[in-house]
């Protein structure tokens, strides 16, 4: 029996385990797919949010802004990439001055600090790209942008460094009350658990209701964007948003840690919690939108196209915390954004809730720092010649396009809850995110795969299941392998 | 810091012609940079013939072509450093290099050959909507696959753009025991070599669409299948109710190819957004003194021999430009593209210019019975019929220098096409 079982290994999950790994508790974390950050965690808006956006008194406004708190913090000791490179909220008429005043009170009222609004000259002098209609804009010095995608990474290594064990490919297809505790039913085994923890994103619903009696349903509301090369990386500054609309905070262009711009999202809410197409209208659409932001987009220099699945709750709020009818199963439900945002803080808060009921005590051991997998590309020439002199493979560089080393693909699978198919040394790396899109380090980086977990090529995958890359020898094996 | 006279980055066709050439002149401190484990460049890939008629005079493989020259390189005791990847140049010329033997090293080189060629676009810069799934390669990447190391990306093969490397890669794949459905171009016409579609679709009954695109890409873990729809040919746009659905499990995309310009980038030398490539002169030399570029990363060809050719030249002139030989173009004239005409290089041609150079384009679309002319100021210089005219095959035309002293008072060149589109 174990203390905690976490279920779903996106940022939620992720920062959950990190926080429960703090005290003398035996925890599992139970993952779906192949790898963690699959989910929302991996195709979202990579935005700090600065906290004007929610309702006040909701749990989504307390969350984001006591989560925006504890980045640089959790940043530092995780080693992850974040900026504070403010957000503008932009209105593009004076009839809109009220609305922007009103967002700006509304900031205050949540506890954001440093807001203030900025009329033509200024707006221009910080964003000399910025479209022509563009009129005045809210300034969030408090916004930022992260790598999102990292930073679930780092939680679940530095959880995993604190003793969390992580179970991928471990769909949870069922949850029974036990005497004291829950038996929890996963496709890579069967658990039981004093206290489990619903982190599962868009499945969230699925996995309350199979235990409570508080009924909630999650709407997949589809996201759609385009990236830019990072020949653009100038072209913006700060994380550009249109004034909010009911269905969302509108089409952004935002700059994000690694140097590319991003364009998006759409907010569609559609069936099917699987279904991470792009669509020609969406993509369509946030090139209509946008254009107002930034009137020539570069068309030539699309490096991608991309969507991500919100977990937009019916209650439109977090569901957090313990379940009314099921003691010691708790929620981290319906969270989408802010909820790269806010995932820090709740993790404290649920973390708190669980441990105290438990009766958990805080070990000594616990170890808060973990270094990221250092980048070649960054290092000064001195530093590169330490690194290839200590590991002769930084001096191979399989990514052209983000100047990555096979040491660097080598240390993503061998990290704790390390990559096991191609997105995801992509995720840990970047390899394969420049603009030839893995078209040059593809064989290689499967190759790589291959040595470091003993597979053949034909089980590469792209990011698990059936998405393999090659079909067959066109040798016998062995052929012309023996000599 | 090691010195160099000529440093050459890049040990594919490109830089091993500039090698040899340089070397024939009379440069002896000579040395090639190359980041794979050997010389050849992508043509140890290219195991298909049809390489060499120009400049051989016969039909070679890629390899066989490749190794003519890397013989020469041997014979003449060039060295060159495998393994090594160069990672950034200063316009002062200094380059950084790092190999599993050698660790980080600096150079400091006299001249600089920029030799890298071009890598091949992705489907994320086509922006086609759909599921990203695996089984999507470019044509290249598929290539390496099959003919370095022996593995099969798929049995059913879609290939969207028809550019020579989707056409080879066409016939290829079916030599393999790969169906191939169909090669889709959206343009009007194919952006590869006529001899290319006649032998690598034509002789196996593959079907090329034009005016056709893949609009919507199905599968949720490996491709199931593509759909395709006509476009018009003016608005390049997809035609609602022409979707057809093809199922297949690989789809090859050979969309074009982008010089590999992120070093020139470092070291200050200027780029055209036509050819994506570097601004040259006559003597392929780029903004940035002594810094020259040629093969694919200048810009993209069609044959490998005119790589080599060109290379040759870049070469010769880094030579005379240690020598302190080679002329400071005070004064240019800048090459204008004219009607039909995209990416002409040089870009820039000395007043002085005292021998015939050539120049090279693509027509911007198909032209029949057409002229190709090269004015300088309002007087034509050079004039060069042509049956048919395609983006698909590049022109090159001869340039002679007498026209400059005769019309010493021209601000430009203009190349130009003179014939109804058809
Ligand atoms: C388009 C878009 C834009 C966004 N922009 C921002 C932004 O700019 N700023 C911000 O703060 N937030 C943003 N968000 C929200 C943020 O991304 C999410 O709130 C956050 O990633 C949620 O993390 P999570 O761990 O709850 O969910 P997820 O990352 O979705 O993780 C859930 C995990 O649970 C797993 N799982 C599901 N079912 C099961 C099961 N039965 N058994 C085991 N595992 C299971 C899934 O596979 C998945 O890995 C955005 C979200 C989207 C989609
Ligand atoms: C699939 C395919 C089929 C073709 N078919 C034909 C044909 O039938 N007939 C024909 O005539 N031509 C053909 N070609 C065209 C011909 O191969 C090319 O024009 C020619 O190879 C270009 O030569 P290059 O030296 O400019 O580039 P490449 O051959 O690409 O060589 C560039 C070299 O530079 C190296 N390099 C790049 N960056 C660095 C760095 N930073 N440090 C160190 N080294 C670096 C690369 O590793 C590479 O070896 C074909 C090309 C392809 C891809």
């Amino acid at each position: 029996m174990v203390d905690v079982i976490i279920i779903g290994g996106g940022v939620v999950g992720c920062a959950v385990a990190r926080e429960l790994s703090r005290y003398s508790l035996n925890i599992a974390l139970l993952e779906k797919t192949d790898d963690i950050s699959n989910g929302q965690s991996k195709a979202n808006t990579a935005i700090i949010h600065g906290g004007y956006d929610a309702h006040p008194g909701t749990q989504k406004a307390k969350f984001n802004v006591l989560g925006n708190k504890m980045y640089d913090q959790i940043c530092e000791e995780l080693d992850v990439p974040h900026k504070w490179n403010t957000s503008l909220v932009v209105s593009f008429s004076p009839e809109d001055h009220e609305s922007l005043e009103a967002l700006k009170r509304q900031g205050i009222e949540n506890g954001v600090p440093g807001l203030s609004i900025i009329g033509q000259d200024e707006l221009r002098k910080r964003e000399p790209n910025i479209g022509s209609t563009a009129y005045e804009a809210l300034l969030v010095t408090n916004g930022g942008i992260v790598c999102p995608y990292e930073l679930t990474e780092a939680f679940a290594e530095n959880a995993a460094m604190n003793g969390v064990n992580f179970y991928r490919e471990a769909e949870v297809t069922a949850i029974e009350k036990e005497k004291d505790g829950w038996k929890v039913i996963s496709k890579a085994g069967t658990f039981t658990a004093k206290a489990v923890v619903n982190c599962a994103g868009l499945y969230s619903d699925v996995i309350n209701n199979m235990v409570s009696e508080d009924k909630i349903t999650i709407v997949p509301r589809r996201g759609e964007y385009y990236i830019v090369d990072k020949k653009f990386c100038d072209a913006f500054h700060a994380s550009i948003f249109q004034l909010p609309t009911k269905m969302g905070k509108g089409i952004l262009v935002t700059p994000t840690v690694d140097g590319t711009i991003l364009i998006g999202p759409t907010a569609e809410d559609i069936d099917d919690k699987t279904d991470t197409r792009t669509t020609p209208e969406g993509l369509a659409k946030v090139l209509k939108f946008a254009s107002l932001t930034w009137e020539h987009i570069p068309a030539r220099n699309y490096i991608t196209t991309f969507s991500g699945l919100r977990a937009h709750c019916d209650r439109n709020e977090f569901v957090l915390g313990e379940a009314p009818d099921a003691p010691m199963f708790f929620n981290a439900a319906g969270v989408e954004s802010p909820g790269l945002t806010s995932s820090p803080a709740i993790a404290v808060y649920l973390a708190d809730r669980i441990t105290d009921k438990l009766g958990a005590k805080k070990k000594d051991d616990f170890n808060p720092i973990r270094k990221g997998i250092p980048k070649f590309r960054e290092m000064t020439d001195e530093e590169r010649a330490m690194a290839i002199s200590i590991n002769p493979d930084y001096a191979k560089v399989v990514c052209r396009c983000e100047t990555v080393t096979e040491a660097e693909i080598r240390e993503a699978i061998r990290r704790p809850v390390g990559a096991r198919s191609v997105d995801g040394i992509k995720r840990r790396t970047r390899a394969g995110m420049g603009r030839c899109q893995a078209g040059f380090c593809t064989p290689r980086t499967l190759e790589i795969l291959c040595e470091e977990l003993h597979i053949s090529p034909l089980e590469v995958t792209k990011f698990g299941g059936n998405s393999k890359y090659l079909d067959s020898y066109l040798f016998e094996k062995g052929d012309h392998e023996d000599a | 810091m090691r010195n160099v006279d000529i440093l050459i980055i890049g040990g594919g066709p490109a830089g091993l012609a500039a090698a040899v050439s340089a070397y024939e002149a009379g440069a002896r401190n000579i040395l090639i940079l190359e980041r794979e484990e050997n010389l050849g460049g992508i043509l140890k890939q290219c195991i298909h013939n049809g390489f060499g008629l120009h400049t051989f005079k016969e039909e070679l493989t890629g390899p066989e072509y490749a190794q003519r020259y890397i013989d020469k390189v041997l014979e003449y005791g060039i060295p060159s450093q495998c393994d090594t990847m160069v990672i950034n140049i200063t316009p002062d010329k200094v380059v950084t290099a790092v190999s599993r033997g050698a660790g980080l090293e600096h150079f400091k080189a006299k001249s600089i050959i920029l030799a890298m060629g071009c890598r091949e676009r992705p489907r994320g810069s086509l922006a086609t909507p759909g599921w990203r799934c695996s089984g999507i390669y470019t044509a290249g990447t598929a290539q390496k696959f099959t003919n370095l190391k022996g593995l099969m990306p798929g049995r059913r093969v879609l290939i969207l753009g028809s550019g020579d490397i989707g056409l080879i890669m066409a016939r290829r794949m079916t030599f393999l025991g790969a169906k191939v459905l169909a090669c889709v171009e959206l343009m009007p016409f194919s952006a590869g070599l006529k001899r290319n579609i006649v032998q690598c679709l034509d002789d196996y009954g593959i079907p090329l669409l034009l005016s056709h695109t893949v609009v919507d890409i199905a599968g949720r873990e490996r491709l199931e299948g593509v759909t395709v729809a006509k476009v018009d040919p003016k608005t390049l746009k997809p035609i609602p109710g022409t979707e057809e659905y093809y199922e297949c499990d690989t789809l090859l995309l050979s969309v074009g190819l982008i010089p590999e310009n992120e070093l020139s980038t470092m070291a200050g030398v200027k780029i055209s957004p036509a050819t994506n490539g570097a601004e040259v002169n006559e003597n392929l030399q780029t903004s940035v003194d002594g810094i020259f570029s040629c093969g694919n990363v200048l810009h993209v060809h069609d044959l490998v021999d005119f790589v080599s050719e060109e290379s040759a030249k870049a070469g010769v002139n880094a030579y005379k430009y240690v020598q302190g030989q080679l002329a400071e173009d005070e004064e240019t004239l800048e090459v204008v593209n004219g009607f039909g005409v995209s990416g002409a290089v040089p870009q820039h041609i000395s007043k002085k210019l005292d021998e015939p150079i050539t120049i090279m384009f693509r027509p911007r679309g198909v032209y029949k019975d057409a002229k190709v002319c090269i004015d300088v100021g309002d007087v034509q210089a050079a004039e060069k019929k042509s049956r048919i005219l395609t983006p698909g095959e590049m022109v090159t035309l001869k340039f002679t220098p007498e026209y400059l002293r005769k019309n010493a008072n021209a601000d430009k060149i203009t190349v130009r096409v003179e014939a109804q589109q058809s």
